[in-house]
C-alpha cells in the first residue's frame, strides 16, 4: 500500500552557523563543508519534491543563507510551485540576499531571536551584535512586503521575558510569532540541566501566550511549543514517524525527523543515489516506525495511539535507550519518572552552557 | 458589516494535482478547506465584499442568501481566527 505523499521536505542545507546556541537541535558532530550536497543534487531532490507531492519545503540548517546557492533553491523550488519558508538566524540577511530571496519567489521568513535583550541575545549566541542584525533583518523582510514570523527559543534564563518577546513581535510587525521551548535534543539536550525551566515558569509563559493570543486574534498568529518534561502526553512528533515530513540532511541523507540520526541500526538512504518515491514508499528507515505495528504496550493498545503516535523515537531511545519504548513523556510510560528527575536535578544546576562549536573548516560551496 | 476578506499574508490557495484537492499554504502550515470553504476561498481575491461573495454562491448553487451567509460568516470567522484570512 502507497502510503499518502509527505507535506513537507525539509532541507537541512548546511550545519554551518554564525551563531553558537546552546540549545541549537543539530547534532554534536556537525557535518563539514565538504560533505555537504552539491546545488545540482539539490535542485534534482526539488524537481522529486514536487513530482511527489510535496507542498511546502523548509530551507533550515544550521544557517541556510551559508549557502551561496541558497536564493538559486528557492527560485528552482518557487518554479516548481512548492511554497518556500527560510528558517533564518538574520545575522546575514543583508539587502543583496533580501533583494536575490525575493527575485527567487520567495513566501515567508522565519527569524529567530534568542531573546528581547540585546545583550543576553548576544551572549546566547555568542555572537556580537547579532540583536541589531536581526532587528535589520527584520525590518528588511517587513519592508520587502514579506510576511514575517519570529521565533524564540525559550529556556530559564529568559522564560519570563514572553510578554515582551510578543511585544516585540508585535512592533517588528510580525504576522506570526513562535514561542518554542527548548526540545531537548543535540546541544539542547547536553545542557538540558541548565536550559529547562521550573514548573511555575512554564505557567506563566503559558498564561502570556494565552493573554497575547486573546488580544492578538485575527492579527497576529502565535504558535507555541511546550517542553515535554512537565507534560502528561507527548507530542505527536513530526505528526507521526514518516507521515508528514521528509528531513534532508546537509549530506543528502533522508530522514523522517533531523533527529533520527541518533538512533542505532539505522541505514539512512541518501538522496545521492536514491529517488524520494522510493525513499518515502519503500525504505526500511521511513517504513520502520511507521504506523502503529511497531508499538508495544503501553502504546499498542492506547486509544491515543493514532493521535500522538507513541511519542518521539529519539526521546525513547536518548533518556531510555530502547527506540520501539512509549515516549517516557507519557505518563501512561513505566518510565515516566525520568522527566520529573531531569527536571530536579536541573532545579540545583548552575546556568552554565555548552556552546555549539563551529566547524572551521573550508567553506566550498 | 460587510468586510472585503483577503488572505493573510503569506498564504496562497491552489490546486495541488498529486492529490487533486484545493490546499491552503500558509507559513509552517497548511489547511485542507472541505468543498464549501474551497468554494468560498476561490471567491477570496481582496476585492469581492462579503455580500459580493454571498451573493455569487446564492446563485450559482441555487440557495437562499440568507442561509449561505450564516455559513460564509462562520467560515470566514474560524479562518480569521486561525490566521488564515483577514477581515
Ligand atoms: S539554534 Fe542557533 S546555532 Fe543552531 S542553527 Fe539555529 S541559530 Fe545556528
Ligand atoms: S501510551 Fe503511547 S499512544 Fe498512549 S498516550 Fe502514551 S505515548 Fe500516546
Amino acid at each position: 500500500m502507497t502510503p499518502p505523499p509527505p507535506l513537507g521536505l525539509i532541507a537541512e542545507l548546511t550545519h554551518r552557523c554564525p551563531l553558537q546556541c546552546p540549545y541549537c537541535s543539530n547534532p554534536l558532530d556537525l557535518e563539514r563543508a565538504a560533505a555537504e550536497l552539491d546545488t545540482a543534487t539539490w535542485l534534482r531532490v526539488l524537481d522529486q519534491a514536487a513530482e511527489i507531492g510535496v507542498l511546502q519545503v523548509h530551507l533550515t540548517g544550521g544557517e541556510p543563507l551559508a549557502r551561496r546557492d541558497c536564493s538559486e533553491l528557492v527560485a528552482h523550488a518557487s518554479a516548481n510551485g512548492l511554497y518556500t519558508n527560510l528558517i533564518t538566524s538574520g545575522v546575514t540577511l543583508d539587502d543583496r540576499a533580501m533583494a536575490a530571496l525575493l527575485a527567487a519567489g520567495i513566501d515567508h521568513i522565519q527569524l529567530s531571536f534568542q531573546d528581547v535583550v540585546a545583550s543576553e541575545n548576544d551572549r546566547f549566541g555568542a555572537s556580537p551584535n547579532a540583536f541589531a542584525k536581526k532587528q535589520a533583518a527584520a525590518a528588511r523582510i517587513r519592508q520587502a512586503g514579506l510576511p514575517l514570523t519570529l521565533n524564540f527559543v525559550i529556556h530559564r534564563a529568559n522564560a519570563g521575558r514572553v510578554p515582551q518577546m510578543i511585544a516585540m513581535a508585535e512592533a517588528l510587525g510580525a504576522d506570526r510569532t513562535e514561542i518554542a521551548h527548548v526540545q531537548y535534543y543535540g546541544w539542547g539536550l547536553v545542557n538540558r540541566a541548565a536550559l529547562l525551566p521550573t514548573l511555575d515558569q512554564l505557567h506563566a509563559a503559558t498564561e502570556a501566550v494565552d493573554d497575547a493570543r486573546a488580544r492578538l486574534s485575527g492579527r497576529m498568529v502565535i504558535d507555541y511549543v511546550v517542553p515535554d518534561y512537565h507534560a502528561a502526553r507527548p507530542k505527536a512528533c513530526m505528526g507521526g514517524w514518516a507521515q508528514r515530513f521528509m528531513n534532508i540532511s546537509p549530506a543528502g541523507r533522508a530522514m523522517p525527523c533531523h533527529a533520527a540520526e541518533t538512533l542505532p541500526g539505522f541505514t539512512f538512504p541518501s538522496v545521492r543515489d536514491v529517488p524520494l518515491s522510493d525513499i518515502w514508499n519503500s525504505s526500511d528507515a521511513f517504513l520502520r516506525f511507521r504506523g502503529t505495528a511497531w508499538m508495544k504496550e503501553p502504546c499498542r493498545s492506547c486509544d491515543r495511539r493514532e493521535v500522538d503516535w507513541g511519542g518521539c523515537r529519539c526521546q525513547a531511545f536518548a533518556l531510555l535507550g530502547d527506540t520501539h519504548a512509549t515516549d517516557p513523556a507519557c505518563e501512561l510510560s513505566p518510565d515516566h519518572g525520568v522527566m520529573q528527575a531531569a527536571v530536579t536535578e536541573s532545579e540545583g544546576a548552575a546556568g552554565a552552557y555548552v556552546f555549539r562549536k563551529p566547524r572551521k573548516d573550508v567553506v566550498l560551496s | 458589516m460587510n468586510p472585503v476578506p483577503r488572505l493573510s499574508p503569506g498564504h496562497k490557495f491552489r490546486l495541488d494535482r498529486v492529490r487533486g484537492a484545493w490546499v491552503l499554504l500558509g507559513p509552517e502550515r497548511m489547511f485542507v478547506p472541505d468543498e464549501h470553504a474551497t468554494e468560498v476561498l476561490k471567491l477570496i481575491d481582496g476585492q469581492r465584499d462579503v455580500a459580493a461573495i454571498v451573493a455569487d454562491l446564492a446563485a450559482r448553487f441555487n440557495a437562499p442568501s440568507e442561509a449561505i451567509r450564516i455559513d460564509v460568516d462562520a467560515m470566514l470567522a474560524d479562518l480569521s481566527a486561525r490566521g488564515a484570512v483577514r477581515l
